[in-house]
């Protein structure tokens, strides 16, 4: 089954998207802990398309499908910006370096990567798909 | 997110209601990045109704917590709800930050 949901890129969209991916998780019966470590990849994903992706522009839009298959989740958030993310270039972060510089972004896809199973980003002819998978059986 | 302070001798408690995200975390930050805030001892944090925090909300404590500790001032959190506690341990930030059960706890240290 699946359930899909399009936004415009504003910050308040991402109750609206935290809604999306908790309200379709319910009838799967997750642990609170479990749902709330999907919600938030999803949430960190899509707050970085809204923001650095496509610049708070609501005139853009994202595209969320998310769906379950063989007991795992799955969900895939398209855009069709012109700036896409690299994995590639990604590397953890030092916390305790950046307690100590007073940093204040950057451990948003740390998240990401530590709390789903497959996280991956592609880029085609101006489309961005970025697909986030979790077995929860 | 609403945010509800209370101050007493040289301790300063600040309640966290609703969800720290990447939309309503620039509150907390204005609130702790007052200059006034670091002529307390202590700041106490109660998470009880803090149904969400993000890296945004993570963010915002990250930044501060080397200010508050150059000034002397302890930062700690209690009544943490589990789920919000499980973000915290993901990144290993319970290690770097003091997150005791309770008030009485937090008021103790």
């Amino acid at each position: 089954m699946e359930h899909a949901i399009r936004i415009s890129c504003t910050r308040r969209n991402l109750k609206v998207v935290r809604d999306f991916v908790s309200d379709f998780l319910l009838r799967y019966h997750l642990t609170d802990l479990l749902v709330n470590q999907i919600v938030l990849a999803v949430d960190e994903v899509v707050a970085n398309l809204i923001i650095h992706g496509n610049g708070e522009d609501e005139s853009q839009f994202l595209d969320v499908r998310a769906r379950i298959l063989n007991k795992e989740f799955g969900i895939e958030i398209e855009d069709t910006n012109l700036t896409s993310y690299s994995p590639a270039s990604y590397r953890e972060p030092d916390l305790q370096e950046y307690v100590r510089i007073g940093k204040k972004g950057g451990v948003g896809m740390m998240l990401v990567n530590r709390i789903m199973d497959r996280v991956e980003f592609t880029t085609n002819g101006g489309h961005n798909l970025c697909r986030l998978y979790k077995k929860i059986g | 997110m609403k945010i509800t302070q209370q101050s007493t001798e040289n301790t300063l408690t600040l309640s966290l209601d609703g969800e720290l995200d990447a939309s309503s975390s620039v509150v907390l930050d204005t609130e702790l990045s007052k200059p006034e805030i670091l002529h307390n001892h202590k700041v106490l944090v109660n998470c009880q109704k803090l149904n969400y925090i993000s890296s945004a909300g993570l963010g915002v404590f990250i930044s501060h917590l080397q200010r508050f500790q150059d000034a002397g001032v302890k930062l700690v959190f209690f009544n943490m709800q589990e789920k919000v506690h499980n973000v915290f341990e993901i990144l290993g930030l319970d290690s770097l930050m003091t997150i005791v059960p309770s008030e009485a706890d937090a008021t103790a240290i």
